[in-house]
Order: C-alpha cells, then sequence, then structure tokens
C-alpha cells in the first residue's frame, strides 16, 4: 500500500488535531482571561472588550502589604516542605527501592496515601491529629501538611531513578573499598541528581499551589492561595488579583518547565550507564 | 594432533606450570549456599594457590558466579569457611577484603572520566597524591588505555571498558583479582586477543586470578588449574591437560572437547587392564591410579582425535571395520563421522594424514582404539 506519510508517521486525521487543539484552549481560556485583566484600566467586573491598558495595577500589587505577607509565607513554606521531602523521600526511595521486608507493599500503599486520597481527607486528618497533639495551627502546621505529600512526589522520582540504576554498580563500589555511605555519596547520590533537581521542583510548585489541605492546617496566617480565595469576595480588588494570580503563573510555571526539561534529558544519559 | 603415524601419547603432554606447593591464596571449606528454591553452592571445596591464573568453568547455574562472588563478599554463604591469605574473612564485608573484582557487566562508574574511575579505589584507601596519580598512570598503562584517560564510560567502547574496569581493579594492588566472564559481551576476535592479553598479565603481575567463564576454550587457553563445575559442586578440579586427557565422566568429557562413549561390560581385568564387551567387540583398555573399580557394566571413553584411521586392517588390537557415515572439512582437518554396527564414533583427522586421503562418504575403514587412549568413566 502506498503511503504518503511523513518519515516521523502518517500525519493525525484533523479533527483529532482539532480536538487536541480544542481541549487546549478550553484549558487555558481562563488564564488568558485573568492575564488580559490585569492589565485593564477599569477597576471592577470583567466587562468586554476591556476599557484600556495600563501597568499601574502592578504598582499597586507591589506596595500592599498583605500581598507581600502571603507570597513571603507560601514561599517560605514551599522551601521548608520541598527540603524535608527531599531529605524523607530519598530515604524512603533508598529503603524501598530493592531489597523485600515483611510488610513492605503496605508500607508503600501507605507512603501514597497522602496524595492519592482527595485533598479534604488528608486536610482533616492533619488537623485532627495536631488537635490530637495540642499543637497551634500555624506556620510550622502548614510546613509539616505540605511535607506530607510533597515527600511522595520526590520518592517517585527518586525510585524510579534508583531502579534503573544497575546494582553492580553499588557493588563495584563496594568492592572497591567504600563503605555503604561512601557508596551513597559518591555513587548513588550523583547518578539521583537529576531525580532530586525534578523532584525538589515539583515538589516546590505542589506546595506553592496547595489550597485545600492548608485550608485546614492553617492558623491565622494566609498563604498565597489562601490569600486569592478571600480575595474573591472583594469586587474592587479584582485587578490586583488578577496581577498577583498573572505573576504566580508565571514564576511558578518557569520551574516546572525546568523540571520537564531536566528529566526529559536523563532519559538519553540513563541508557550510557553500561 | 595426528594420530594416524605414532602412538597416541595420552600421558606425555607437558604440563603448563607446576604450583603445587605454592602458599593457598584461597581456601574454601564446606560452602554452602541456598537459595529459596534451589541449592547454589552445596559443599563445595577447593583451594587455590597463590600466583595461579584458576578458572570456574561450568554451564550456566551452576554456581561458579555464586562461589565468586562469595569469595569476594557480594554475597554471604550459608554455611562454610572462606580463607583468604589464611584468613577467616566471614563476617568481613566486601570493602575490606583484600580482593578486587572485575564485573561482567564492567560497572564502570558513569559520572566519573576513565581516569576517576580507575582512582577510585586509591581515594577510598586515601592514597595521597602524587602516590595515588603515579599507581593511575601506571595503571592505564598496563592495560593500554592511557589516551583515553579524559573520557567518559559511555564514549569507550566494549574492549575499552573491560580494560578500564581491569585497571580500576589492578590498581589497588589485590591479593587475588576476581573475574566474572569478564569477556562474555565481546565478539570473537576481540575475546581472543584478550584472552592472550590477560594471560601475559597474569603472569607479569604474579596476582592469583580467579576466573569464571562458561567458555571451556577460554578456560583452556588462559588456565593453570580449571574447576569443572555442575549444580553446585565440583565435577572435577585439576590440571588442563589432565582434564582434557582423564576427564573423570561423561559430563566433563563432554563440557571439554568432545568424547566418543562406548558402553559394554567387563569381562576381565587386572590391575593394569581391562576388557570390555562392547558393540564393537572385546576392547582392551589400560587402567590407571585412582580409576573407578572394572566390574559390571563401564563405559570408556575416547577422544575424536585419539580414533585411529588405518590405511589397511593389518594386525592389531582393538581394530574394527566401520562404515564412513559424513566427512565434515574444517580446513587443516576432518572429522569422520562412522558407523560401526551398533555403535556410532566421530574421528578427527590431519587431512595431510595419508590414510585419510580421499576417504569419502560409503567407504569402509579401518578403525583402531589404542588401549592407551580408552579413558575409563565413573558414570
Amino acid at each position: 500500500m502506498r503511503s504518503s506519510a511523513p518519515a516521523d508517521g502518517p500525519r493525525a486525521p484533523w479533527w483529532l488535531a482539532a480536538m487536541a487543539w480544542g481541549g487546549l484552549l478550553f484549558l487555558h481560556f481562563p488564564i488568558a482571561v485573568v492575564a488580559l485583566y490585569a492589565f485593564n484600566t477599569e477597576e471592577s467586573a470583567f466587562s468586554f472588550p476591556p476599557k484600556g491598558f495600563t501597568l499601574r495595577w502592578f504598582a499597586a500589587a507591589a506596595a500592599r502589604q498583605d500581598v507581600l505577607a502571603a507570597i513571603g509565607l507560601s514561599a517560605r513554606v514551599a522551601l521548608l516542605a520541598t527540603l524535608g521531602a527531599l531529605l524523607l523521600g530519598t530515604l524512603a526511595a533508598l529503603a524501598l527501592a530493592r531489597r523485600p521486608f515483611p510488610g513492605k507493599d503496605a508500607v508503600t500503599l501507605v507512603f501514597i496515601l497522602p496524595i492519592a486520597l482527595p485533598g479534604i481527607i488528608t486536610g482533616i486528618a492533619l488537623l485532627s491529629a495536631f488537635r490530637l497533639g495540642e499543637v497551634t495551627p500555624g506556620f510550622w502546621t502548614i510546613a509539616i501538611g505540605h511535607a506530607t505529600f510533597c515527600v511522595v512526589v520526590v520518592y517517585n522520582n527518586v525510585v524510579a531513578r534508583l531502579r534503573r540504576l544497575p546494582h553492580s554498580l553499588v557493588e563495584a563500589s563496594m568492592d572497591l573499598g567504600a563503605d555503604t555511605f561512601q557508596t551513597f555519596r559518591r555513587v548513588v547520590l550523583p547518578q539521583l541528581g537529576t531525580a532530586l533537581l525534578a523532584g525538589g521542583i515539583l515538589a516546590f510548585g505542589l506546595s506553592f499551589d496547595e489550597i485545600i489541605v492548608t485550608t485546614f492546617t492553617a492558623g491565622h496566617e494566609k498563604t498565597l492561595p489562601l490569600w486569592l480565595l478571600n480575595q474573591l469576595g472583594r469586587p474592587r480588588d479584582v485587578p490586583v488579583t488578577n496581577v498577583v494570580a498573572l505573576t504566580v503563573m508565571l514564576v511558578t510555571a518557569a520551574p516546572i518547565v525546568a523540571a520537564w526539561w531536566l528529566t526529559r534529558g536523563t532519559e538519553d544519559v540513563a541508557g550510557a550507564s553500561k | 594432533m595426528s594420530a594416524t603415524t605414532t602412538d597416541p601419547p595420552a600421558d606425555r603432554a607437558e604440563p603448563r606450570r607446576s604450583l603445587a606447593g605454592a602458599p593457598l591464596a584461597i581456601e574454601v571449606e564446606g560452602l554452602t549456599r541456598r537459595f529459596a528454591d534451589y541449592t547454589a553452592l552445596d559443599a563445595v571445596d577447593v583451594t587455590i594457590r597463590e600466583g595461579e591464573f584458576f578458572s570456574l568453568l561450568g554451564p550456566s547455574g551452576c554456581g561458579k558466579t555464586t562461589l565468586l562472588r562469595i569469595i569476594g563478599g557480594l554475597d554471604h554463604a550459608d554455611a562454610g569457611v572462606v580463607r583468604i591469605g589464611g584468613q577467616d574473612v566471614r563476617g568481613i564485608p566486601a570493602h575490606k577484603r583484600p580482593v578486587n573484582t572485575v564485573f561482567q557487566s564492567y560497572a564502570l562508574f558513569p559520572h566519573l572520566s576513565v581516569r576517576d574511575n580507575v582512582a577510585f579505589g586509591l581515594r577510598m584507601k586515601r592514597v595521597p597524591e602524587p602516590d595515588r596519580g603515579r599507581r593511575v598512570e601506571r595503571a592505564l598503562e598496563l592495560v593500554q588505555i592511557g589516551a583515553l584517560a579524559g573520557r567518559k564510560p559511555a564514549q569507550l567502547s566494549g574492549g575499552q571498558k573491560q580494560r578500564v574496569a581491569l585497571a580500576r581493579a589492578l590498581v589497588n594492588e589485590p591479593k587475588v583479582l576476581l573475574l566474572d566472564e569478564p569477556l562474555g559481551a565481546l565478539d570473537l576476535k576481540l575475546r581472543k586477543e584478550l584472552q592472550v592479553e590477560l594471560l601475559s598479565l597474569q603472569r607479569r603481575l604474579g596476582i592469583t586470578f580467579v576466573f569464571v567463564t562458561h567458555d571451556q576454550e577460554e578456560a583452556l587457553v588462559m588456565s593453570d588449574r580449571v574447576a569443572v563445575m555442575r549444580a553446585g559442586t565440583i565435577e572435577q578440579l585439576g590440571e588442563v591437560h589432565q582434564l582434557y586427557e582423564r576427564p573423570r565422566n561423561r559430563f566433563v568429557g563432554q563440557f571439554l572437547g568432545s568424547v566418543n562413549l562406548l558402553e559394554g561390560t567387563v569381562q576381565a581385568s587386572s590391575p593394569e587392564e581391562l576388557a570390555l564387551a562392547s558393540p564393537v567387540g572385546t576392547l582392551r583398555a589400560v587402567r590407571r591410579p585412582g580409576d573407578p573399580g572394572a566390574t559390571g557394566k563401564l563405559t570408556l571413553a575416547i577422544r575424536p582425535e585419539k580414533v585411529r584411521l588405518l590405511p589397511d586392517f593389518g594386525k592389531g588390537e582393538n581394530r574394527f571395520e566401520c562404515l564412513v557415515e559424513q566427512v565434515i572439512y574444517t580446513g587443516n582437518a576432518s572429522h569422520y563421522h562412522l558407523r560401526c554396527g551398533q555403535q556410532r564414533l566421530t574421528a578427527e583427522a590431519m587431512n595431510d594424514a595419508p590414510a585419510v586421503r580421499g576417504l569419502q562418504p560409503g567407504q569402509r575403514v579401518a578403525v583402531e582404539l589404542p588401549p592407551a587412549s580408552l579413558i575409563v568413566l565413573e558414570d
């Protein structure tokens, strides 16, 4: 059968391409609206077409104390949660990647639960635990709550990388005189590098964005998502809300693209490990 | 190798080297290793002398790699003792043992250059510069990869990676070098080249080599002594020519080269010889010390190159007539597939021997099995 297909495979039928683009548009339309109205001169509502173009809302947002406080809190929480996730996720991955032990399957399942379960359940569980321990909700409870599910993201990345690591490398390292810790530092860790980076970046993005669990574990503080949620009841503040939303979207998109680019590169490098 | 003009000198092959009396590099006693569904090693005993090139030879699953790994500390035994240089190493972890391993997959560290790979062991031992650099350069020269020192493993060919793995192990000057089928992943020509190189390297350095392989030719080329293994036990251990000329049983006989098997019943025997009633008639065989007992059912074996094809029948013992069924030409020699009544035999002869010139399938030929070339098997 003669095929007029191009070198990399037959072209998709037009309706398939149309559906793909349609879906993409549907997903990004709200974001586009927010971006557009961040520059609108009019203060309230979303009348179409937008009245004018201005950059003054950016200045206004930068001057707002509550905006800066919310961003600062979100950043600090995300940083702490990411660090905790990196440490605990790597330890867990090292333990669970290879050797079987009684109850290993159960432990693996329980480990993944915080991200598998709906946020409300995780949030309520954490709040109950904190109340039980008579811990007052605040910065630390938010950070711990975030770390609980950020660990899973790091764990997944690291475990996948560990499974691709030939065990003979570890054996060779020990054969050459390196004990467990030296082997980890000099042989395993360099191989995990990109997995940790990608996992860390994803964990940061996850924590920065999180709202459901945070609602339960926060005290009086407002992380950025909580602040944004609060703003919905303030129609006069719409442009500032749009500005903040747009800025945050751009800032969090960058590391996620970076993480994707990094893990994409490692597929080729990993194959050369033999 | 022609067997048609002179008597086959079965025992006159010179030993490769004799290291008898050398101190023991490795002693293994009663070593057992069991996995969930099978026994990998069953009470294995073996001693390896200092400075020898010792091979563990056998098919997949015979336990040779398990044995090697236990010596290296990468696996533990369920029972038995391993001594390295006289010292009991049970409980001593791999990174503290005075041995180094060359892995089948080379296991080079992908994020380090060739030079850093080779220097790894010295770094772990905290050997300072300039000693460390000197030793690394010497090791690189030894295996002739000095020019590639700056490259990463991904940029090397299979043969080059193997040399790096070798240098990385040897630079630590181990008492014993363990090699786990290091040439397995290479093509034939490269393998043969490296076999010769490995052999001369071992001779030069004097380090004890323990070499695991499933390739009998490889073992024959390089080893001083070989242990032929099957299903977790050592079937036979000895110098290479001993194993070839005097295999103990069918397995060893068929694993190292090929054998013709003649089954029969013992008619008469004395300490020096026995007479076997076989499908080709009564055969006289010479008995040697250590041979199994000569009663009842017995199997004799003879190597194809020892089967003599004669120009005419003449007079002599162990002679009978066979039909040539097939002639397989292999360049310098030919294999002759013979049928002698109920018995099938394979003979091998050089192509310039007068007795076999012009021998064609369908012709009849006189065959002699010299009594001294018949091997008494245990099974």
